[in-house]
């Protein structure tokens, strides 16, 4: 009898299997996704990202990288890009670094057809920060700043992000998935896998949005998170390619 | 006795007890400890016979607790816990090896 190793504890670019995220965060299985597909591809990409909880996972990771100020990861993706063509670019931010903060950054980097991929691990909430809410809160959510639920009538609706992107020509693929189940993180390593293909294909801009689970933003018990994000978010917002250029 | 087609190893003392493999398991294979916690004082999953290797576990394991080998051919073992479920019971152990 013989065994075959199937899975590592931790993707190998990652340096250490430890981190601070709370119990039952969406962000790490995320991260997992991107460095297995990194590694599988056998890329060397920059990774530029911003302020969020997943910026532990960053400076964990055995890659290139920089943290930028708020929402402003796309700008200096376009520069990396930019100064080295041939160099694999990724972008990774939250919803509240991404659609609070920085939105206009997002939305000029696929406007220009900037040729990075760009990742956002949306969860609903100012993790990091304490729990308020985000503008990708969806109405009815529990936050620190919407005790009662997103009112749209005091708060307004959520921003559908991806929506937005794939409406902009220079964005050659925007996808979202989640990670609340095994099929639903295998479903969205294919997205993050054509995206980094297209991008090195020269397709233009390309984006995937990933919907986490923060079950100490939701206030709803860890073994709850996944199945509270597909009655909330996924509800909200949809699992699926937006836009993606014909198989060839 | 139960066809094992593959095993994990669980990092005890990463796991933080957030259950998301249990449901995850296709068949149905991890069960959370009621009385036995880790030094950090977090419950974590056991495997029973008749793990597949599917790595459904690790895939959506937010502490990287999961090694998952798959057996060749695959194995009988009796219905129950897998001897030797909970691998890795003291950190500094699995701290020499991997960090």
């Amino acid at each position: 009898m013989s065994a075959e190793l199937i899975s590592s504890f931790k993707p190998d670019l990652l340096q250490t299997a430890e981190h601070e995220l709370c119990p039952g965060c969406g962000h790490s299985p995320a991260w997992r996704v991107v460095l297995d597909v990194i590694a599988e591809l056998e890329l060397k990409p920059v990774l530029l990202a911003g302020h969020g909880c997943y910026t532990q996972l960053m400076t964990n990771s055995d890659l290139d990288s920089l943290q930028c100020l708020h929402g402003r990861a796309p700008a200096a993706a376009t520069g990396v890009k930019r100064m080295l063509p041939d160099t694999p670019v990724i972008t990774l931010q939250g919803d509240g670094d991404m659609v609070s903060e920085g939105l206009h950054e997002v939305l000029h980097a696929a406007a220009r057809g900037e040729r990075i991929t760009s990742l956002l691990l949306n969860n609903g909430v100012f993790g990091d920060t304490g729990g308020h809410m985000t503008a990708t809160t969806v109405v009815g959510q529990r936050t620190k700043t919407s005790l009662e639920g997103r009112d749209p009538e005091l708060h307004g609706t959520p921003i559908d992000v991806s929506r937005l992107l794939a409406q902009i020509d220079g964005a050659a693929y925007v996808a979202r998935g989640a990670v609340n189940s095994p099929g639903m993180v295998a479903r969205t390593k294919r997205m993050v896998r054509r995206a980094l293909e297209l991008q090195m294909a020269g397709a233009g801009f390309t984006f995937v949005e990933v919907l986490t689970m923060c079950p100490t933003g939701w206030f709803v018990g860890t073994a709850q998170g996944p199945e509270y994000l597909e009655e909330s978010m996924m509800a909200t917002f949809g699992i699926g390619e937006l836009k993606a250029p014909a198989e060839s | 006795m139960i066809l094992t087609r593959g095993t994990v190893r669980v990092d005890v003392e990463s796991c933080k007890g957030c259950d998301l493999c249990i449901p995850a398991c296709p068949p149905a294979v991890l069960t959370m400890t009621t009385d036995r916690f880790n030094q950090r004082g977090y419950r974590y999953p056991e495997l029973s016979a008749g793990c597949t290797g599917c790595n459904a576990c690790s895939q959506v394991c937010p502490d990287f607790v999961f090694e998952v080998w798959k057996y060749d051919p695959p194995i009988e073992l009796p219905a129950g816990l897998v001897d030797g479920s909970a691998w890795f019971r003291t950190v500094a152990t699995f701290r020499e090896d991997t960090h």
